[in-house]
């Protein structure tokens, strides 16, 4: 287990925060999020191309960096830090993250190096309409496509549904689709499929989502051509890793913006003077700033050691996921409202830049489950914790 | 120096301690006869100066040493209590009478020391105290009253602060003194707190007598003498929790040993309580059927996250500092994390006991062990600095928030307002 960073690593940290420093100060923020498309194809290429980190934690074999779980969750820190407008975590986090554990070794030889460029935007279909993140859940059906002439028919499936809050889902180029074979219920049954965006019988909406830094798209499927990854009937036990493992990831990139969150608390405490004298020397404000610092640091310490879990694959992963989850979007939005809070009126304003963050803070406090649903997995899975 | 040399450094420093160990480590010798040999040695106390009864080694290579003699099965010097406090701050600003008379007795084990800084009157803001030594030509005479003080009941000496002048601002008017505790003039007594334990005691000054040699540092100067103290009362709390567990072993120097750790830490007993007994809480919840509750499962997730989490934070200070890195905000929050830990846990133990929270002792739940938790939490968030100072502390110090404008520190203390009680 690894509770500091190398030297490399902080190294590594610094090089990705001059680059959100450079192409994400929050003017840019601000104008991708009003566009529809949601991030800067230019800036993009360059995170590829210039860094390759969508790569980060795809293994060398297939393209990527190989690097593991802690460097990818270093990006994501930074990420959330800057609020970075991009569908990395979709592509990296979510889709890659899915190959890398469900794929064939020859899918993951044709899937992952577009994803490792930056060439294909990817991301994971699993919600639908009854709104958790539960693969038991899933009603979208999967079944065998006989009018197909290619060659490998017996992976060719046809899926209905409808699946919706998927991430970036309105320009992915590629979607991994939760979908079950039908007659089935639960966790049995499940499967993963990829199907191309311009797949026949295949609508995509964008939706109007409360965090607007973080698109989100209703999609359905009707009578959709999909190509199964990895073994049908597997997801029951393929899914639960990877849930886990973006799980770990979201939460990094949490602590990343609970972390500026506090930054931007402090920074207005010793700059706004009320009563004659700088608010951050009352008390009442140090004592909440106190207890931001508590909260954020003590989150980080779940986050970092959740990363280090996922990159050891260590037993306890299940458990320290929902942990690191959990702890990281309890803090983050407490961070974010308190941020606000001390900010006074000109916090809840458009202008100021907190809203920005408590919206993302907002929609990351449900996304992949929310804090109730992941403490309580905490106690159920306490058993397998070292 | 390079990493081998470092290794070969502590690999030939143990090799050292064993030979020493196997020549002359008796279990059937008295206590007292074989910490004299120990700390004749230099081994007893290895970063102490060699010329007071150590080696001047590095608190690195100390422990090496210490970890030595505990592999040996060898006993150590006595170091619980507020006798390391006592003997940091006279090696720092003691001169050599001070060093050479107290120094030995405290490390055998021979007196008990206590510290006697809190007052009634002054909790948080210790630079308040009242309690006053007025000089009458021969010796200095104290009155006034400390409070909280540990083992007072058994010690042979204090380490004292006293207003000296209260014609100066509040900080410049204190001494600080070591007295002799057996000595009519003081009087101490039990203080029974809501748990019914009496770990602490009251002590009354009347006319007690200090004389003029056993002043540390200079007169008015003592709160600049107190910070050394207080800087080394955060490692004895960590450390005396660990200590207790050592008298393992046959012969008569375990059966001194062990007699000498159940009278230290009688004080201590019901502590785990205090930290909230977060081991017992699934085990109990499973017990009781309580796990079946939702409720009662966010509850005791929300201790057993934040225990995690500050236990990992802890690590995380360990090995930034292993490396050698700058100390980060982050080591300055375990007190602060440790007593919301423990009331989240009284909570979360009420919710588990039900009916059996209203009950104690023998009725109780656990033979009382659970109701010890509910009545012995909140001295978590108040010992040893209150949350509320832990939060000034971290603001002004790790956030760098600016300090609170004061009215007491800008005029003679005599003018400052203060307690009636005194």
């Amino acid at each position: 287990m690894q509770f500091t960073f190398t030297d490399e690593q902080e190294e590594f940290r610094l090089i990705v925060r001059r680059f959100m420093d450079d192409k994400s100060p929050r003017t840019e923020v601000r104008k991708l999020m009003d566009s529809e498309q949601g991030y800067d194809a230019a800036v993009w290429k360059q995170l590829s191309e210039g860094l390759g980190l969508p790569g980060i934690h795809i293994p060398e074999a297939y393209g990527g960096q190989g690097f593991g779980f802690v460097e990818l969750c270093i990006v994501l820190e930074e990420m959330g830090r800057a609020l970075l407008c991009a569908p990395f975590f979709s592509a990296t986090a979510l889709a890659a993250t899915s190959i890398i554990h469900a794929g064939t070794e020859e899918q993951k030889l044709a899937l992952l190096p577009g994803i490792a460029s930056g060439q294909t935007l990817a991301t994971l279909a699993l919600s639908e309409a009854n709104r958790d993140w539960l693969p038991c859940n899933t009603e979208t059906s999967a079944t065998p496509s006989d009018n197909n002439s290619g060659d490998n028919s017996d992976d060719n499936y046809l899926l209905n549904g409808e699946k919706s809050y998927v991430v970036d889902g309105h320009i992915a180029d590629l979607l991994i689709v939760v979908a079950r074979t039908p007659g089935t219920a639960g966790d049995e049954g499940l499967s993963l499929f990829t199907v191309p965006s311009d797949a026949p019988g295949l609508q995509r909406r964008l939706l109007k989502s409360l965090d607007p830094t973080r698109k989100l798209a209703h999609i359905e499927f009707k009578q959709t051509p999909a190509t199964l990854l990895g073994e049908l009937n597997r997801g029951g036990d393929t899914l639960p890793p990877i849930l886990d493992l973006a799980a770990v990831a979201l939460a990094s990139e949490m602590v990343g913006g609970a972390q500026m969150m506090l930054e931007s608390a402090l920074d207005y405490a010793q700059l706004r003077m009320q009563f004659g004298r700088l608010i951050g020397s009352f008390q009442v404000i140090k004592h909440k700033c106190a207890d931001m610092l508590l909260d954020v640091e003590l989150a980080k310490s779940t986050a970092y050691y959740a990363a280090s879990a996922a990159a050891d694959g260590a037993p306890d992963l299940p458990t320290v996921a929902s942990l690191s989850k959990a702890y990281a979007s309890d803090t983050y939005m407490k961070s974010a409202a308190e941020c606000l809070q001390i900010h006074g009126g000109i916090g809840f304003t458009w202008e100021n830049d907190t809203h920005l963050y408590f919206k993302r803070a907002k929609s990351s406090e449900v996304f992949l489950g929310d804090a109730n649903y992941h403490r309580d997995q905490v106690v159920l899975r306490w058993e397998n914790q070292a | 120096m390079s990493e081998q040399t470092v290794e070969s450094t502590e690999q030939s420093l143990r090799t050292d301690v064993r030979t020493w160990v196997e020549a002359n480590w008796n279990p059937d010798a008295s206590l007292l006869e074989w910490r004299n040999k120990l700390i004749d040695s230099g081994w007893g106390c290895s970063s102490w100066p060699e010329e007071w009864h150590g080696r001047g080694l590095s608190i690195g290579l100390s422990e090496a040493v210490d970890d030595e003699l505990r592999k040996a099965g060898a006993v150590g010097v006595a170091k619980a209590g507020a006798r390391m406090l006592a003997a940091a701050t006279i090696l720092e600003h003691g001169d050599d009478f001070h060093k050479d008379k107290f120094l030995r007795h405290l490390l055998t084990g021979e007196d008990t020391w206590c510290q006697l800084f809190s007052e009634p009157g002054s909790g948080s803001d210790l630079a308040g105290l009242t309690t006053r030594a007025d000089f009458d030509g021969e010796n200095w005479v104290l009155n006034g009253q400390k409070v909280w003080t540990t083992s007072a009941h058994h010690a042979q000496y204090g380490i004292v602060l006293a207003r000296t002048n209260w014609d100066v601002p509040k900080h410049q008017g204190i001494t600080y003194f070591l007295m002799n505790m057996e000595q009519a003039g003081v009087e101490v007594r039990p203080l029974q707190q809501m748990n019914g334990h009496a770990s602490f005691n009251e002590i009354f000054f009347t006319d007690a007598k200090i004389a003029p040699e056993l002043m540390l540092g200079e007169e008015g100067k003592g709160w600049k003498v107190a910070m050394t103290t207080l800087a080394h009362e955060r490692r004895l709390v960590d450390g005396i929790r660990s200590w207790g567990r050592g008298a393992k072993g046959q012969g008569r120097i375990y059966d001194e040993l062990k007699a000498e750790i159940a009278n230290v830490m009688e004080p201590y007993k019901w502590y785990p309580q205090r930290a909230g007994r977060v081991d017992l809480l699934i085990e109990r919840a499973k017990a009781t059927g309580k796990y079946d509750d939702p409720a009662v499962r966010q509850s005791i997730a929300k201790v057993l996250m934040m225990a995690k989490a500050a236990e990992w934070t802890g690590r995380r200070v360990k090995a930034a500092q292993a490396l050698g890195r700058p100390p980060g905000p982050e080591g300055s929050l375990g007190k602060l994390a440790g007593s919301q830990v423990a009331r989240l846990a009284a909570q979360a133990h009420t919710l588990i006991a039900g009916h059996d929270a209203m009950l104690t002792e023998e009725d109780g739940a656990l033979n009382g062990i659970i109701s010890e938790v509910l009545i012995s939490t909140p001295a978590e968030s108040i010992a040893g600095g209150t949350d509320e100072i832990q939060r000034n502390i971290i603001a002004e110090r790790s956030l760098g928030l600016p300090k609170e404008p004061r009215t007491d520190v800008d005029r003679p203390f005599r003018d400052v307002p203060r307690n009636t009680v005194s």
